[in-house]
Parts: structure tokens; sequence; C-alpha cells
């Protein structure tokens, strides 16, 4: 039998903090790819501590639901889900590179293979692609900016790794007219954006995992679509002559659950077939969504 | 699948004793017997005679096939929620543990031994109820035979109007029906006594009932099940407290006298259904009620450690003498403000009750005569 596990953050305070990480459990669990398919939260219920317990499944594929690579990643899940002989350089990163890594876990009869974060997986950026896709009802958007926002250094220099990876991904795959990556807390800013651009048009996208404060409040008022975020904002909303696209959280978007599979898949689980349903799920789901 | 018969014969060659049922293949002819029947030396087509419809070989199915998983979790779970015994090959000496629904007249009350005869009539009649927290677990047998079907409800929703409850099916929706209270306030702690009220799940299989449990109060049953088998690991506040990193470093400072009071205010049964198994370390125990709850608690959560950061801030500033002029009174009143905050009372407490410290008139009053003094001035 094999299990996957999604790991994300959850909140004590935040309601909504675990929602994406329930609503991706439940697309992959469809597929019927894996036996058992469990959430996990360091905020919530199961822990990290007591997940791997609750399973039957002799192969565990762990999949942290993060940003990037860094405190949670690094140290936290694995001490936390008790990987015996786990070491950061297993996973022989520069930051944004992080594969998987198979250890046993000490207080379970299990093999652990403990993967990177979905948020520097290369698919990630095909997601942020759809994002943008999704909110502007196009395809083509190749007259558009596009402004991956990240959070910013804080205690972890891999968070603006992650961002910057996948704008340079981007602005390579020339599917838009520019790309950028900015900021909350550090330049270039977030609060800028419209400036920064000489599109009509720029997508925001935020490299978070679940809406929020940050995504609900903050970003909306720093980029300028509203005074007061409670007042609410339109898509797009004109900033100084430029629509502003604003997506909220990416990692809302249904096609993170490939992400997640990819995950499993480079670490050895058999998914091929899941993936490929996924894929056509979720991507059928934005188009809807586009359409309306 | 194979019927009932075939299984029966199949299994026979290894021996069969589970539940009443005893089933081998002697020498002199295949031996039979349940709490109804006994026969021995009876060869292949008597015995499939003797089996076919019998209702012990039906509960030896469910649970050598339907459910299986010998030495699991799930299984011990699924067992124990009938009050039948868990040896290793279910014929063990019965349960010793209570029906503690204080509603469930429909079960037989305390210390049932496990007597399979009883337990299947008890089934096929109205089924077996259990608590789980606040959960009311119930199994009975389907109209087809030995299959059981389950259902859960808020414990206090035991005989409400079915129609006044809603409908679920799937385990999946647990997670967002138990995600706030009554109130509509978010629930951070899953063991918290604060389910809502007002729905129900139907027709669940073994695998959903222990899926919905495991959604509801989450790893309860694999902790629970460890404490059954003597191997629960305990992971104690000394050793949590020590591998904390990032903003928690601190907490390893809380004094252990605090520790004790921050397990009374914090894992007591009107907080936490879980009984708390872990202590200071190994060697110093906590002078604190544990709790009655049926599951274990094994080590200190994260609802607690997030608190523990905030007592051992408040720990770590030095006491200082302030001169705050109260009438008795006053002083009094200070106290009722903690103790209707404390028990979540405040919702009780009447617009008019003007006796009461805590009544919000009152509270106001102090306010706007003491504020200034309590820095709470408006």
């Amino acid at each position: 039998m094999q299990a996957l596990v999604i790991v994300a953050h959850g909140s004590h305070l935040n309601p909504g903090a675990s929602e994406p990480t329930f609503a991706h459990a439940d697309t992959i669990r469809a597929t019927g790819a894996f036996d058992e398919v469990r959430e996990s939260f360091w905020k919530e219920e199961p822990s990290f501590r007591e997940v791997l317990r609750t399973l039957d499944s002799e192969a565990v594929y762990v999949v942290p639901l993060f940003v990037s690579e860094g405190y949670f990643t690094e140290r936290v899940i694995p001490r936390e889900l008790r990987l015996d002989g786990w070491d950061v350089e297993d996973w022989d990163s520069d930051g944004t590179d992080a594969d998987h890594v198979a250890l046993d876990a000490a207080d379970v009869e299990k093999t652990v293979h403990y993967c990177g974060p979905v948020g520097t997986h290369d698919a990630m950026s095909d997601v942020i692609v759809e994002r943008a896709r999704s909110i502007t009802g196009r395809d083509d958007l190749t007259d558009f900016g596009l402004a991956v926002v990240g959070h910013g250094t804080e205690r972890n220099e891999n968070s603006a790794k992650a961002i910057h990876h996948h704008a340079d991904r981007l602005r390579q795959s020339g599917l838009f007219a520019a790309v950028g990556a900015v900021f909350m807390d550090e330049e270039p800013a977030v609060d800028d954006v419209a400036t920064r651009f000489e599109t009509d048009d720029v997508v925001v996208v935020p490299l978070f995992v679940a809406d929020g404060y940050h995504t609900r409040e903050d970003i909306p008022e720093d980029v300028g679509l509203t005074e007061d975020y409670r007042e609410g904002y339109d898509v797009p909303t004109a900033v100084d002559d430029v629509r502003i696209w604003y997506a909220g959280a990416v990692g809302t978007e249904p096609l993170v659950a490939d992400v997640i599979l990819e995950r499993a898949a480079d670490a050895g689980a058999d998914v091929a077939a899941a993936i490929e349903t996924v894929r056509e799920r979720t991507r059928t789901d934005a188009d809807a969504t586009a359409g309306d | 699948m194979a019927s009932d018969v075939a299984a029966l014969l199949d299994a026979a060659a290894d021996g069969i004793d589970f539940d009443g049922l005893v089933v081998e293949d002697t020498t002199y002819g295949y031996r039979f017997e349940t709490p109804d029947v006994s026969e021995r030396g009876i060869d292949a087509s008597e015995l499939a005679a003797l089996a076919d419809g019998d209702p012990y070989v039906a509960n030896w199915r469910y649970w050598a096939e339907t459910v299986g998983g010998r030495g699991t979790a799930r299984r011990a779970f699924l067992r124990w929620i009938e009050g039948a015994g868990d040896g290793a090959d279910g014929d063990g000496g019965g349960d010793d543990s209570r029906c503690d629904d204080s509603r469930c007249d429909d079960a037989d009350g305390s210390e049932r031994g496990d007597d399979p005869r009883r337990r299947l009539a008890d089934l096929r009649d109205g089924g077996r109820i259990r608590a789980w927290g606040e959960l009311r677990l119930r199994v009975r047998l389907t109209d087809a035979g030995a299959e059981r079907v389950y259902d859960v409800r808020h414990r206090d929703d035991a005989d409400a109007d079915p129609r006044d409850l809603d409908d679920h099916r799937d385990p999946l929706d647990a997670r967002d029906l138990v995600k706030y209270d009554d109130d509509g306030r978010y629930r951070p702690l899953s063991t918290a006594p604060s389910l809502p009220h007002g729905w129900r799940f139907v027709g669940l299989d073994g695998d959903a009932l222990v899926d919905t449990v495991d959604f509801v109060y989450p790893a309860t049953v694999a902790n629970w099940h460890r404490e059954r088998e003597g191997r629960l690991d305990v992971t104690h506040w000394r050793e949590t407290a020590a591998r904390q990193t990032g903003i928690y470093d601190l907490v390893s400072d809380l004094p252990t006298d605090a520790l004790a009071w921050a397990t009374e205010a914090c894992c007591a049964d009107s907080q936490c259904l879980k009984r708390r198994a872990w202590d200071h370390d190994a060697e110093t125990e906590l002078d604190v009620p544990r709790g009655d709850g049926e599951f274990p608690c094994r080590e200190p959560c994260s609802l607690f450690i997030a608190a523990a950061r905030e007592f051992t801030q408040l720990e770590g500033e030095p006491e200082e003498t302030y001169d705050l002029r109260l009438t008795e009174r006053e002083f009094d009143q200070l106290g009722e403000l903690v103790d209707a905050v404390a028990d979540d009372r405040l919702d009780e407490i009447r617009e008019a009750d003007f006796d009461e410290g805590a009544n919000r008139y009152r509270a106001r009053y102090l306010r706007a005569k003491r504020g200034a003094d309590l820095g709470v001035e408006r």
C-alpha cells in the first residue's frame, strides 16, 4: 500500500488556512492513485508528530505544501516526523531544487519518501500561468505583464529564491510581455507594481499557499487596488492607468494538485495515470471558470 | 466473492475459533460448534448445510474478510465499538470497557462481557452504542446479515428527531462540519468539547466509520490502540519543549509550577477531551488531574506550545506591587470577572443581573470609575 501525506502550515487563528490542502487532497483522492491520502498540519491536526501512525500503508510519500525550502521543510517537518538520519545535504539543493529522500520514521515501521516543497517544483510555473489565464479569462497573455509576489526574506533567503526561480522561467517562456518578481518585505516592492511594467495589463499572482491576511488584506492595499480591503475591489482594477488583475494566492489553484503528484512521482510513486487525470480535470475546471 | 460456506471450508483446514464459532478439520471429520449448535464428525456437505445462513459463520466472515487487518487500530476500534473481545483471534476474554454514554439505554450498560450470542442479538435489535469524546457511535447489523452499518452523531443529539439532523454519508464532510462550533467560532483544537450539533453520518461501513472519527478527532484511534497494547510513546513536556526552535525556543524556560498551572488551564476536561498522559518528565508528575477521556494525549499539542510561549513570557516579567484603591466588593468583582471568562460563562450572565460581578453593566461601571487605575480607561 502507498499513502500520500500533504503537510502544510495550517493555523490556530485562520480557519481558511487548511482549505487549499483539503481541496488538493480531495482531487488526488478522487484519482485513487494512493490507498490513503491524509492532510497534516503544523498548527492543526493530525500533527506532523502523529500523522504517520494514522496510516496503514508501508510506503508514505510526504509532500510539503510550502512555498519555499527553508525552516519548515529543512528543520521542522523532518524533526516532527521523526525522520531518522535526515540531513538537509541529502536534498543537494541550492535553495530551489530539493527533490526527495527515502528515510525511516522512528515511531512507525514505514518508509517515508520525503519530497521537496510544492512551491519550488518547476511545474509550479505552469500553475502560475494557469492562474493568470483563469483570472483574465484569456489564453494569450503575450500583451500582459506578470508580477509574481513573494513575502520576502524574513529569516529565509530561499523564500525570495523561489519567487525569482519561477519569474525567470516564465520570462524565458515568452508567454508574457514582461515578468517581474516583487515582494512585501523587500525590494522590488509590490507597492510599485503598477509602475514597473510598460504593458496596459498586469497580472499579479502571489506565490502563497493559502489566502490569508497577506493576500486578502495587505497586498490589495499595497498594490493600490483599494484603500481598505473590507470595501473590496474589482478584477481588473485600474491603478495609475494600468489594469491590475489580482489573482489571490496561487496555492488555491486546482492545478496545484498536479504539482503535489509530480513531487510524489519524482520520488518513485506510481501515479502517472493520476497526473493525466488531474491535469485534465483541473485545467477543464479552470477553463470553465474563465468562460463564466 | 465466494459464499460464506466456501470461505468456511477453505479456512476450516487451519481451524477457526472466533466469536463463539469453532470449526476444525479432524481425522474423524469436521467439528462445528456455535452457542446454538454442536456437531462433531460431520462431512463437508453436512458442514456446508450447517454453515449456510448461520449468523456466527457470517459474523466470522465479516471480521475475517470485510474488516480484516489483524492487529490494526482500525480493527481493534471496530471490535471495541460493539463490545467484542479483541484477542488475537477475536475470542479474547471479553471487554472491560464501559458504555459511558448516559443516553445509551439501547445498549446493555456497564461492564458487559463479550457474549457473542448476546452481542449479535443486540446488533440485530437496535444496535450497540459507544461514546468517543462528544461522538455517539452506533453499530447495527444490516438487514441482509452479518455486515455492519455504523452511524455517528453528536452525543447530545442522541434523541434528536432525524428530520432535524443533516444527513452525511461521506467521511470527508466531517472536516468542514467540525471546523466551527455552534456559535460559528473556529475550533483550532479538534478535541475541545465544543463539537457542533445538528448532523449525523449514516450508512457508514467500518472503514468509513473509522475515517469519520479520524477526521473529527485526528489520531485518537491510533493512540488509543497503542495505549491498549501498552506501547503508547508518551513524550513529556521537557523533551517536547527542548526540541522547539524559532519563536517557540523559549518555552523550555517555563517554570515547573507554571507548567502545572498551564495544564490546569488548558488540559482539563472542560477544555480538551484527551486524557493527559504526559508530565514534566517521566520522573516528575504534575499534580493536576489528567482528565477522564477515553483517548490519551501523548504529547503537548501545538496549541499548548503556543499558549506556553505566552505563559513563559508572562513568567519572565518581574512581579511588582501596585498601589490600587478598591472597595472589598470591587476587589471581589475582579475575581468574578476572571472566573466568568475562564469558565466561558459570559453568555449565561443575564443583562440585568447586577449582583453578578461579570455583568456587563457592572464591568462598564468599574471601568468608568477605576479604568484609569486599571489601565483600561475608555
